[in-house]
């Protein structure tokens, strides 16, 4: 029977859900729950607080996974240092995170990974909606694209980046799509007018 | 009776009769050449090719014919409308023309004078002027592009051609076509054993010259997209398809004409070989009952009806094809064009294989192999060709084996030239 | 270095043409666009204009709940959607405190190396085409369909699968699904070696591969390129041995690097990663434990407020994904980290002074798919 209908998974109601088939071991409680966010003060951290004190802010590990807030006015202080000395070279990913509502309402976001130590570390620095922030491309080239696309979907502007231009969306477009305050439904219909020449591109 | 005689007698209808004849033939293998390439690359890639009209696709070239006439025809805007127009019909005009020299049989063909090799030559490098024409009026880049590279390639390849035919003519001492098949059979070897570099030379340059693969570049679809003849449709791009083909056609023809013997059977002087002359009925024997096998193994139905009894009239006209060669003085007829056929067909094989194998060159790949490479050895060939000559004139040495020592010095010097220019 | 030069302010030069290359071209692979200034065929500089096929993927993510959005993830990179499925999964199963049981992992690791053999398999077919090879892409797709064969017989989907769920598995492996996994592992070896018969000594694919598109292992690192391109520039680094997922720390497999970091280079490095995958099905088709195929994780995911960043060597390169819980049963901000998007980065780099023909062959080394690039 219940081969019969693994045969055919694409059909709605067939396959049985998968924890009711095996049925017979004792199941572990319902539902896991991952380790809280604690306070993280390893070697590194340390370092880094007795180099830019009070530019670095709280550490944390959550999720296994090292995160320090590094405020904007030391930012690039602090990557130069994280990828001359302490071997971060390479910059995984650039991202933001917007917290409306909040006083400073973006998080940058830097993915850092060291190949020399095989570990990962998380920058987050929390930006004004006007504040400038430095951009890193001096340090990786990989910000280049990544920046860009910061600017486009927040409107994160980066100080010294060599061509902040929107990169996904049309140049010509208004608003920055992955903000809070951006609905799903919203677009630029003044762009899709003039240059699509349609009514909405809903 | 005798004026209709009369009037067939006049040289000009004569040649007029056998130039409509040559049209319409060539015409027809162009399409089924098309149709054989798409069959071939199909089987090469694992795939069936064109299936769908007639028995096993054979009607589609008259389908796509038909597609493509009556497609819309663009010209573009900011087109030379004139020159744009006149392009096509350039290159058609140079790749057909050229054919009314090539010798088919021993006593068919249009014209046979004598600077015919010249003529062919001069004839066939005008098509790329058309091609030329073609990517300047277009008024677009990628055509652009495709039409330089096709004059640089043009230039290139062309001066190793005609060193590789030098050679063919220092051997049979005269430039008419059927001279050259008939100084074949008089010294009773094709020249291709006598000059083999100059035949590879020829082969590599009418790739080349006909923008074949590895050579296809001025038309190369993943980067030009579709080189000089991309903003062409309908009517006016079958007539470059149709030029293109053509000139592959004529180029195997020039290569079989000059190097393999033309119209002559394998062999020509040695008589036990003679049973030979029946290769022509074996062959449409075997197409007759491939059709008829295929025939009593085709789905029946309605659907099929029409198919198979164009397989079973393939299979008919084949089988009495084969039965009416069986007569003797068709027999003695038709050898020629058979075999000459045969052997382009041979030609045209090696091109569409190796557009199933390579991949392409990059353009200064290309004329890096064709300066310093193609051309040189095309030089160095001619003057040991001529060397290897006067040695058997002046020193009465063995002809063949001078020849021979000539190729091989030419071999060392091939040697030399891929290990210090490549 | 790995400056976008603005092209349209720059007052040409007698000699220098712009070409736009895309976004509707044979060999830009979907809708990329790449303006290029060139002196003849020569490529002076480029610039590539993305976002047609912008979808707003990491906002739609915001707007579904954790199970709903994961057929999502299958539209960006199109070409290998077992692995962004799995990438996904676990990241949201990080997220959640989860860990899919041995046998789920088992089945996760099957397939996802199968979905790279069939990734790398588009990437050689369509590569050589562009190179002028047409052959190989015909024999490529013959293999490729018997791995779509053996998807569509698992979930039902070919292309874009959705064949995870979060915690573990939804379906049972079929049955025979063994035998089709060792049927297809069978023939496979001899298939990549005849493309390798094809290419891999033909003098004109060594031309027109060796030397061209170099990159250096500084300039990847530097340029954030992963997968096949950073590892081809002799990079020996690989998510699957750096940060284990899935079963991957249960087998034996090499990372395959080159040397010289060009086309040539890239190329070798993809075909040996088949034969690894390769390798690695082999091992875990012959080991797959049994047990129950998913975790217990309730019907409504709601994560405790946190985030998470999980990354996996999908076949063209590190695909992360990045997200924050809020609490809710809809991630706060999902962001995808794409390695086409970055890896297209170091494309001007790379072709700056070579000719319109390597433009073809180093966009098709560097293995983009629009869908992932754009999102």
């Amino acid at each position: 029977m219940a081969d019969e209908q693994q045969k055919k998974p694409e059909q709605k109601p067939a396959p049985t859900p998968a924890g009711e088939q095996k049925a017979a071991p004792p199941k572990p409680p319902a539902r896991p729950v991952p380790p809280k966010p604690e306070p993280l003060d390893n070697e590194l951290i340390r370092r880094l607080r007795a180099r830019f004190s009070e530019a670095i802010g709280e550490a944390t590990l959550d999720r296994k996974q090292a995160i320090v807030v590094v405020q904007p006015s030391r930012f690039l202080d602090v990557c130069d240092y994280l990828r001359t000395e302490e071997k971060f070279d390479f910059l995984t990913d650039l991202t933001a995170v917007d917290w409306y509502g909040r006083e400073k309402r973006f998080d940058l976001i830097l993915n850092l990974y060291s190949f020399s130590h095989n570990q990962r570390l998380r920058l987050k620095v929390p930006l004004g909606e006007d504040t400038h922030c430095p951009s890193v491309t001096g340090l990786w080239g990989t910000a280049n694209w990544l920046e860009r696309e910061c600017f486009d979907m927040f409107g994160i502007v980066f100080d010294g980046h060599p061509d902040l231009r929107r990169i996904l969306l049309p140049d010509g477009w208004k608003g920055h799509p992955l903000r809070k305050d951006y609905d799903i439904l919203q677009q630029d219909v003044a762009w899709v007018k003039e240059n699509l020449g349609i009514e909405s591109g809903q | 009776m005798t004026t209709l005689l009369e009037i067939l007698d006049q040289p000009l209808v004569l040649a007029l009769i056998r130039v409509l004849i040559v049209f319409t033939a060539l015409s027809l293998i162009v399409a089924y050449l098309v149709y054989a390439e798409r069959k071939i690359l199909a089987h090469i890639q694992v795939r069936l090719g064109p299936m769908r009209v007639g028995p096993h696709g054979l009607l589609q070239p008259i389908a796509d014919g038909l597609k493509l006439l009556l497609k819309e025809d663009i010209i573009p805007e900011g087109a030379d409308r004139a020159v744009f127009w006149l392009a096509p019909a350039i290159t058609v005009l140079a790749s057909f023309t050229a054919f009314s020299l090539i010798p088919f049989a021993d006593n068919f063909y249009v014209t046979d004078v004598n600077v015919g090799l010249l003529f062919v030559i001069a004839i066939s490098s005008l098509g790329v002027l058309g091609i030329i024409l073609g990517g300047w009026a277009s008024n677009s880049h990628y055509p652009l592009l495709g039409a330089l590279r096709s004059t640089a390639q043009l230039v290139s390849y062309e001066v190793a051609l005609s060193f590789a035919l030098i050679s063919a003519i220092l051997l049979a001492g005269t430039l008419s076509m059927n001279g050259i098949v008939k100084a074949q059979l008089q010294q009773g070897v094709w020249f291709a054993f006598m000059q083999p570099v100059a035949f590879f030379i020829l082969f590599v340059a009418a790739i080349a010259e006909t923008n074949r693969n590895p050579f296809d570049l001025p038309e190369a679809e993943s980067e030009l997209v579709a080189g000089f003849h991309t903003e062409y449709s309908g009517f006016r791009f079958s007539l470059f398809f149709l030029a293109e083909y053509a000139a592959m056609v004529l180029v195997s023809s020039i290569a079989v004409t000059l190097f393999l013997g033309g119209w002559l059977r394998p062999f020509p002087n040695v008589e036990w070989l003679g049973f030979l002359r029946f290769a022509p009925v074996v062959v449409f024997g075997a197409a007759g009952t491939w059709c008829f096998l295929r025939f009593f193994r085709f789905p029946t139905g309605r659907e099929w009806f029409w198919q198979r009894l164009m397989l079973f009239a393939l299979g008919a006209g084949a089988a009495a094809a084969a039965l009416g060669l069986l007569y003797p003085p068709v027999l003695v007829a038709s050898q020629g064009a058979f075999w000459f056929l045969a052997k382009v067909f041979l030609f045209l094989y090696a091109f569409i294989w190796f557009r199933g194998t390579f991949p392409r060159y990059r353009f200064d790949q290309l004329m890096r192999l064709g300066w310093h490479f193609m051309i040189p050895l095309a030089i160095v060939n001619v003057i040991f060709c001529g060397v290897g000559l006067v040695l058997s004139w002046e020193l009465g040495w063995n002809r063949s084996l001078s020849l021979l020592l000539a190729s091989g010095a030419t071999l060392l010097v091939a040697a030399w030239l891929a290990r210090e220019r490549s | 270095m790995g400056q976008t030069p603005s092209v349209s302010t720059t007052i040409l030069g007698a000699d220098e043409v712009i070409l736009n290359m895309g976004p509707q071209h044979p060999s830009t692979h979907g809708v990329l666009r790449v303006k290029l200034k060139l002196d003849g065929e020569k490529v002076i500089s480029s610039e590539c204009i993305i976002g047609y096929l912008h979808r707003g993927v990491e906002k739609i993510g915001e707007t579904r709940t954790y199970a709903q959005f994961a057929p999502y993830v299958d539209r960006t990179d199109y070409v290998a959607a077992v692995s962004n499925g799995l990438g996904y999964c676990e990241a949201v199963e990080k997220l959640l405190g989860a860990e899919a049981p041995p046998r789920a992992r088992w089945v996760r690791t099957i397939l996802t190396e199968l979905q790279r053999i069939a990734s790398h398999l588009l990437w050689l077919g369509t590569h050589a085409l562009d190179i002028g090879a047409m052959t190989p892409v015909f024999y490529c797709f013959r293999e490729r369909e018997e791995i779509l064969k053996i998807f569509e017989k698992y979930c039902g989907a070919r292309l874009t699968t959705h064949a995870f769920r979060i915690g573990g598995l939804l379906y049972e492996t079929y049955d025979g699904f063994e035998e089709d996994v060792k049927k297809f592992c069978h023939d496979f070896l001899s298939r990549v070696d005849e493309y390798e018969e094809l290419l891999t000594e033909n003098r004109i694919w060594i031309q027109r591969t060796r030397g061209v598109g170099i990159l250096t292992a500084d300039d990847a690192i530097a340029m954030g390129a992963s997968g096949p391109v950073l590892r081809g520039s002799g990079v020996k680094w690989d998510i699957r041995r750096a940060f284990p997922y899935a079963a991957y720390d249960q087998f034996e497999f090499d990372i395959p690097v080159g040397e010289n970091g060009d086309t040539y280079d890239r190329y070798l490095v993809r075909m040996q990663e088949m034969r690894q995958s390769h390798r690695i099905v082999l091992q875990a088709i012959d080991s797959i434990p049994s047990g129950p195929i998913a975790a217990r994780i309730g019907k409504v995911l709601k994560p405790p407020p946190g985030e998470v960043y999980h990354s996996i060597e999908a076949p063209k390169g590190e695909l992360g994904y990045y997200i924050v819980s809020d609490g809710s049963t809809q991630p706060y901000r999902l962001r995808i980290r794409p390695p086409s998007f970055v890896n297209l980065q170091v494309l001007d780099q790379m072709i700056r002074g070579l000719l319109i023909a390597d433009v073809v062959a180093v966009i098709g080394t560097l293995d983009i798919v629009l869908g992932e690039v754009d999102r």
